[in-house]
């Protein structure tokens, strides 16, 4: 239940001139659970340790509830972080592993024991207490250290790459016992992952980052409807590209003319641009009259509850999905119409051109 | 046929255990039966006489057994605190970190185990001689750390190249200062490893005489400088009752660190089972 807020983080590490975080600056409401995104390397889990208060950022503040932390030793911080590789103590108890949080601080044995029966209990495992950590499955180390982490009752708790561990299936029900835990506990919750899947299914919001710089910090939602540059698009996946040329409501593009409905692009880039358009939102055989472009079906691929069809514009080649239902069949080979609805078409700058966009 | 077989092996196994027991053990029967002896001469296999009479001599003032034996605890005991003291900090950086110069560093750490101590010692001797350091107990503990920090050094980094720091990271973020962490975490962790390099550290003092003797300069008496002058007066049963006095804290110790030194503690590996 805190709301923390980071303020020009930057993190240069000795001997390095790039720096590994750059100005990253978040507003975290308290409760909430939010994603760092990004792939390995880009400052993700620096990020977290500066947040845990295990690496001093050379620039910038860090504010629970208002107060700057920033100089709290991690012991004082109340920030709790949980290892990817779990990090249970190898000579202690399990019991005593999720004890020892409430044991540094002084608390009573009786209170620890009842505490770290609740907590057990929290993370669906009682009765464990008296075995060794090497005596445990993964998923049962995960969240032994989940519960270790939760028994201090943090400010703010920590994941590094929750999931990745684990295999398939152990993956959602760890990921529903995170999601049911957060929101039970309300406790403000970060976690680090490179899968934007894992992002998607389990943070309120998403925090992208590329090379130490916060790209994008939105609902999930947002990543796949408005991405903020070329480069996020593609990180999220599925999406098309055309180079298109805008000038206010229009674009030319190398397969046509197109109208843009810029109401909801309001902050779009003119010029040399990238135009980008989801498969779902593509119509085939459509009987709009505007904004129709005449493509070569390459390829129908049938997925069950949807045909994934590969459309050659001209040169360039878009993915366009479309319903099961859809009664008129459109075979490999045929000429198609292809909409692309005006007020579904998105621009992005150029990559390399990346302009800052104010969202 | 397996039963044989299996019979068979377990012959070979307990003669060849029952053959190194044997000499490992022979010279020490040489010494318990001397430390009894009164007469005993060729060709009977054991005395005539039994005495307590070295035994007497060791407990004597002023064979100064006792003092010496006080004298070798407490260096090697000290010795033993403050190498662990200094090495566990070198051993980390050396075991955890990369840095300039490590190799001259790795290579700094191990010289006193090829410059002989005879050289360190002479060279010593003079500056400790102005210092007023040269036959005080002081002084030779000091020297004595010379021989032992290696083992220490290399010993606690090997422990510390499998060790992973981010478990003390996890202890600060659960609400452990640097000191408990350092208590509950990091000590735990490389506990076998400390008791290993203890016992290399507490043995390679307790059988120290050349830089006891150089160093100390006859005024420091530790059990080996007592032992070798007691072993070329000539007496049999004196010098027998004394090496007793002199092994048998190094084998208690041994035997009580024994299972660290197992193949299955953390400490070392290489080692096989003791």
């Amino acid at each position: 239940m805190t709301h923390v807020i980071l303020d020009n983080l930057t993190k240069i590490y000795a001997g390095t001139d790039v720096p590994a975080v750059k100005d990253f600056s978040l507003d975290i409401p308290s409760g909430r659970l939010i994603a760092f995104l990004g792939p390995s390397g880009c400052g993700k889990t620096t990020t977290l340790k500066m947040l845990a208060g295990l690496i001093n950022p050379t620039k910038g503040q860090i504010k629970f509830d208002g107060d700057d932390v920033s100089s709290v030793p991690p012991e004082k911080r109340g920030a709790v972080m949980v290892f990817q590789n779990y990090l249970l103590f190898p000579y202690m108890s399990v019991g005593d592993n999720v004890g020892f949080g409430l044991k540094m601080r002084g608390v009573d044995k009786k209170i620890i024991k009842q505490k770290v029966d609740e907590m057990l209990d929290l993370v669906k495992l009682p009765h464990i207490g008296n075995r060794k950590p090497s005596q445990l499955s993964g998923g049962q180390q995960q969240r032994v250290a989940l519960a270790r982490a939760l028994i201090t009752n943090p400010r703010l708790l920590l994941l590094d790459e929750p999931l990745s561990n684990l295999d398939a299936h152990l993956r959602d029900e760890m990921r529903e016992l995170i999601l049911t835990i957060q929101k039970e506990l309300k406790v403000t919750t970060v976690f680090v992952t490179h899968d934007q899947e894992e992002a998607v299914l389990l943070a309120d919001d998403i925090a992208l980052m590329f090379d130490g710089v916060l790209q994008q910090y939105a609902h999930p939602v947002e990543f796949y409807s408005r991405p903020i540059s070329e480069r996020a698009a593609r990180f999220f996946g599925g999406m098309n590209f055309i180079p298109a040329n805008r000038q206010g409501q229009s674009l030319s593009t190398p397969v046509g003319e197109l109208k843009f409905d810029a109401q909801n692009n309001q902050n779009a880039p003119s010029g040399e641009v990238q135009l980008t358009i989801r498969p779902e939102q593509i119509q085939l055989n459509s009987d709009k009259t505007h904004n129709n472009v005449q493509g070569t079906v390459r390829s129908r691929i049938y997925v069950g509850t949807y045909t994934r069809y590969k459309i050659m514009l001209g040169d360039y080649e878009i993915e366009a999905v479309r319903s099961a239902d859809a009664f008129d069949a459109i075979n490999e080979g045929e000429t198609v119409s292809v909409h692309l609805p005006e007020d579904r078409l998105w621009v992005v700058p150029l990559d390399g051109t990346r302009k800052t966009l104010t969202s | 046929m397996q039963n044989e077989q299996s019979t068979i092996k377990t012959i070979l196994h307990r003669t060849a255990v029952a053959i190194l027991i044997l000499a490992l053990l022979s010279p020490l029967i040489g010494f318990f039966i001397n430390a009894f002896a009164f007469r005993w001469f060729y060709p009977q296999l054991i005395p005539q006489e039994i005495t307590m009479r070295a035994w007497e001599n060791v407990a004597d003032p002023n064979s100064k057994v006792i003092e010496a034996l006080i004298n070798s605890s407490v260096l090697a005991v000290s010795v033993t605190i403050i190498s662990i003291i200094i090495g566990l900090p070198a051993a980390r950086a050396l075991g955890l970190h990369q840095f300039r110069g490590k190799t001259i560093v790795e290579f700094l750490v191990l010289a006193p185990t090829i410059i002989p101590g005879i050289a360190i010692a002479i060279g010593l001797n003079i500056n400790f001689l102005r210092w007023g350091l040269a036959g005080t107990i002081f002084g030779v503990g000091l020297v004595h750390l010379v021989p032992v920090m290696p083992y220490v050094v290399l010993t606690l980094s090997g422990v510390f190249a499998n060790y992973n720091p981010e478990f003390e990271q996890q202890a600060r973020t659960l609400g452990a200062g640097p000191l408990r962490t350092f208590i509950n975490v990091t000590l735990p962790s490389v506990f076998p490893g400390i008791v290993v390099a203890g016992l290399f550290a507490f043995l390679v003092s307790w059988s120290q005489y050349i830089l006891t003797f150089l160093i100390g300069g006859g005024r420091v008496i530790t059990l080996p400088v007592l032992l070798f002058s007691t072993a070329s007066g000539g007496n049999n049963a004196n010098t027998a009752a004394m090496s007793l006095v002199f092994i048998a804290p190094a084998i208690l110790i041994l035997i009580l660190t024994s299972r660290f030194l197992s193949g299955n503690s953390a400490a070392i590996g290489g080692f096989g089972k003791v």
